[in-house]
């Protein structure tokens, strides 16, 4: 995974996605290409401020392996304020997500290639109480 | 385009199938199948696979050369064609084959499906089939695919007041029918409070609210009229088989509560086989999780969007409603053999419109099947008729 | 050239564990501990947060309130004794995920509890050289405590970022001092999971030597008095020391309190004076004089003499740490024990 989590650091270390001037949508996850205009895209990076909202969630208790040691934890999709939705994981007690809370981005560890390989460190998000 | 049918099917048990290995079961389902048919082989001119991931569940790829040996086509040297959309990878099989004979190209054509997933643990079974979501931004944050799934249902209940019993009651009605089916997984029934009191998986959704996934294999055997006619007086007609794709993540769907890729698919069968949703009398969905049944109901044009629920609580999808839904069990019961789910669902459409159902007959003359990838970025909707 | 502080953010992990609960484990006497120590409870990370996680929202917090293009910063140094990799920056994780770009002097840092003063005093000899124009410095730590050790009531996580410059200084630095010698009161050979110290000799020979020498040495050289500061931080191991230290240089408990954080968050290593001086800052008014002395193990003091300048009543200081403190969420010893990863588990 090398490779392929290095050409992406900057893009899950902090909100960095993509603003096509054509039509004026924001992407994130990044794309290359927008798809409402295609050939017509005119894409360039931009950094988005990390705030939005929670438009839906689920509290996973059957995890993968890499994440069993932090079950019960919450997945949330996310709407930023500039428009697209991000899945990203929330950290919050369970008991006190809610649909439409306000949520800032936060800088945590998403996992690691093993005890001797290089560690994912990427976004998640926090409630933010401003 | 000429018009294609089927003329035989095949199934393998599904299940957990300790002492069958994958070749073991794909053989199985392509015996009966050329027995329905009243094939001895050599008539085959093609073959097209589905199978998810034969290189993580077995370190195997060329799964179509595989199949094609095994069944002993290889000697015959077709030309034999693995196809992957996920789990609708029977999905795309039977529209490849389906377009092969209608185009003319050839006459007698298999689609075939077929996985094995417990040569490898349950752990990295489920990450596998979440290989069909989106790997670098929903796999790589710790979202599964029942977690996807799982978000869907809240927003369901939470916008159109879907309840965790309706969810329920969509288990209880396919363990119910699967209960009926010798081929399923599952044949037990179950209730209402052994489902809503099942451990959970990703809230909302619990264990009895997610297909198993398993081993198992289905065949159908396609040929153009002019054919069928010769071999069979029972032959079940493809009036449609459409697909459509639509953004692979959650996240980056137009509408999370409606999979457009259905919609679409489905209104452009409707067209092609000149009907609407209520000319259909029986219909296989891809209830992967219950949740998923209830958005088809609303996709398919059942139900009005929002409304599936009522059809569940109503009845109306039961065996003896005005609309069976997974007359075999669906994914639930039958358990979801991955890539063969899409060609089961024709072998049970195509069982029901001959009469041939068993125990879970139901009175039918259109039938309609739809095979879902992921959460929904692939959808083939078939629709047959007698 | 004048030099100080531009700008700084803290960072404190949300779980905590009450001395309570571990002395219930151990069989020990909270009570005697609790008197003894002077901590109370400790903070905890959770289970994805590291130095690496901590140092970046510190720092996030410290560019956003400066307001300045993080391309601006011209060096970044992490001090830490709990570095994410033994081999492999911290300082260039947090370099990316603040967006300073390629152009910029970095390094990891390693002097126990002193690494992050000591990257201020890097910072203020590129700054004040014209090398650049902003310097970010930052002390952050997941320290780990040995199994019913007492490092384990107080060894915690947390993490104070600074940004040093020569425009918009809200404290202005005066002068600093260091005091070092080779002493081994507290050490980690490589490879070994928890620290090894020398028991009482930790105390006179090391932390008290060293924090008097340099808080003396740097008084003498700038002819400030103690009466001069309205505030002194020392470095915080304990609730005891740090006032041990004030009476014996003529500091008043009044002057070192509302920078004593250690009771209520635990010793934060190399996160500790850094953070007691964030929750001055977070206070202090134009004109405040403000004593900083470090102490690492190993052994040496950073001493600081700081002054408050008009502009820190434009900085956005809120949240301020002490309210960071307050918040939290208590876990008990099993719960610590699977977020230390001191269990094994395959």
């Amino acid at each position: 995974m090398l490779p392929r989590f290095w050409r992406k650091i900057k893009y899950r270390y902090d909100l960095v996605g993509t603003y096509c001037e054509n039509c004026g949508n924001y992407y994130y996850p990044p794309r290359n290409l927008c798809p409402t205009c295609r050939r017509r895209s005119d894409v360039k990076e931009v950094q988005l401020r990390g705030k939005g909202t929670v438009v839906s969630y689920t509290i996973i208790h059957d995890a993968p392996e890499e994440f069993k040691r932090q079950k019960p934890y919450v997945v949330a999709l996310i709407k930023l304020d500039e428009g697209p939705i991000v899945t990203s994981q929330l950290i919050c007690d369970p008991n006190e997500v809610k649909i439409g809370m306000r949520v800032k981005k936060a800088f945590r560890k998403y996992g690691e290639d093993g005890e001797s390989g290089i560690i994912y460190y990427g976004t998640k998000f926090v409630p933010d109480e401003s | 385009m000429r018009r294609v049918a089927i003329i035989g099917v095949g199934q393998s048990n599904f299940g957990e199938l300790w002492d069958q290995s994958f070749r073991d079961i794909v053989l199985t389902a392509g015996i009966e199948a050329l027995e329905d048919a009243g094939l001895e082989g050599k008539e085959i001119e093609a073959m097209f696979v589905g199978n998810m991931s034969g290189g993580r569940y077995l370190a195997q790829e060329h799964i179509a050369a595989l199949i094609a040996d095994y069944s002993g086509l290889s000697e015959l040297h077709i030309p034999s064609t693995r196809v992957e959309a996920a789990d609708a990878s029977g999905g795309l099989a039977l529209r490849q084959a389906y377009m092969a004979v209608a185009s003319g190209m050839h006459d007698i054509v298999i689609a075939a499906g077929a996985e094995k997933v417990t040569d490898v643990g349950a752990e990295l079974a489920l990450d596998i089939l979440s290989s069909g979501a989106d790997r670098e931004w929903e796999g790589f944050v710790g979202a599964t695919l029942p977690a996807l799934y799982a978000m869907i249902a809240r927003l369901h209940m939470e916008k159109f007041g879907t309840k965790p019993e309706d969810l329920a009651m969509v288990s209880v009605k396919n363990h119910k029918n699967g209960a009926l089916n010798p081929k399923a997984q599952s044949r037990r029934e179950i209730t209402l409070e052994m489902a809503l009191n099942s451990p959970y998986v990703a809230e909302p959704l619990r264990l009895f609210d997610c297909a198993p996934i398993s081993d198992g294999a289905a065949v159908v055997v396609l040929a153009s009229e002019e054919v069928a006619r010769k071999l069979t007086d029972t032959p079940v007609f493809i009036s449609a088989c459409c697909q459509a794709s639509d953004y692979l993540a959650l996240h980056s769907r137009k509408d999370m509560l409606t999979m457009n890729a259905v919609v679409h698919a489905a209104r452009q069968a409707y067209k092609q086989a000149g009907i609407e949703p209520k000319d259909i009398d029986v219909a296989e969905v891809h209830d992967s999780f219950t949740i998923a049944e209830i958005l088809a109901y609303e996709d398919l044009g059942f139900a009005k969007k929002g409304e599936g629920a009522k059809l569940i609580r109503e009845g109306v999808t039961n065996l003896d409603g005005d609309i069976p839904v997974n007359p075999s069990g669906g994914l639930k019961a039958c358990g979801h053999a991955v890539g063969a789910t899409g060609i089961r669902q024709a072998v049970e459409i195509t069982l029901q419109l001959r009469g041939d159902a068993g125990k879970r007959q139901v009175d039918a003359e259109r039938g309609l099947a739809l095979n879902i990838g992921g959460t929904g970025a692939t959808a083939v909707v078939t629709i047959f008729s007698r | 050239m004048k030099v100080g502080i531009v700008s700084y953010g803290t960072y404190i992990p949300r779980y905590r564990i009450k001395v309570e609960e571990i002395a219930r484990i151990w069989g020990e006497n909270p009570e005697t501990i609790k008197r003894g120590l002077g901590v109370y409870q400790k903070s905890v990370p959770d289970l994805d947060e590291d130095t690496a996680t901590i140092a970046v929202e510190a720092a996030r917090e410290a560019v956003a309130r400066a307001g300045i293009n993080p391309e601006e910063i011209g060096a970044v140094y992490v001090g830490s004794e709990s570095h994410p990799y033994i081999v492999k920056p911290t300082a260039t994780i947090v370099g990316e995920a603040l967006g300073v770009g390629n152009e910029f002097f970095a390094a990891d840092l390693e002097f126990a509890c002193k690494a992050g003063t000591a990257g201020i005093q890097l910072c203020i000899g590129l700054v004040s050289s014209g090398m650049i124009n902003y310097g970010l410095a930052i002390g952050a730590d997941t320290s780990q405590g040995a199994p019913g050790d007492p490092l384990e009531y107080s060894a915690s996580a947390g993490g104070a970022a600074y940004i040093i410059g020569n425009k918009g200084i809200i404290a202005r630095i005066l002068d600093t001092y260091s005091f070092t010698s080779d002493t081994p009161d507290f050490w980690r050979r490589e490879g070994q999971p928890y620290p090894s110290h020398g028991g009482r000799f930790t105390g006179l020979p090391a932390y008290f030597r060293h924090v008097t020498s340099a808080a003396k040495g740097l008084m003498e050289k700038t002819g400030l008095k103690p009466s001069d500061f309205s505030y002194a931080v020392f470095h915080q191991p304990n609730g005891k020391f740090p006032s041990r230290a004030a009476k014996m240089l003529g500091f008043s408990s009044e002057q070192i309190k509302q920078g004593l954080v250690v009771p209520y968050i635990g010793n934060t290593y190399s996160g500790s004076s850094l953070l007691g001086l964030a929750a001055v800052l977070d206070v202090a008014k134009p004109g405040d004089r403000i004593l900083l002395v470090s102490f690492g193990s190993g052994a040496g003091s950073d001493a600081f003499a700081i002054e408050v300048t008009d502009e820190i009543e434009s900085l956005n200081r809120k949240p301020e740490v002490w309210e960071k403190i307050k918040g939290g969420v208590f876990v008990d010893y099993g719960m610590y024990v699977k977020l230390r990863r001191k269990i094994k588990v395959r």
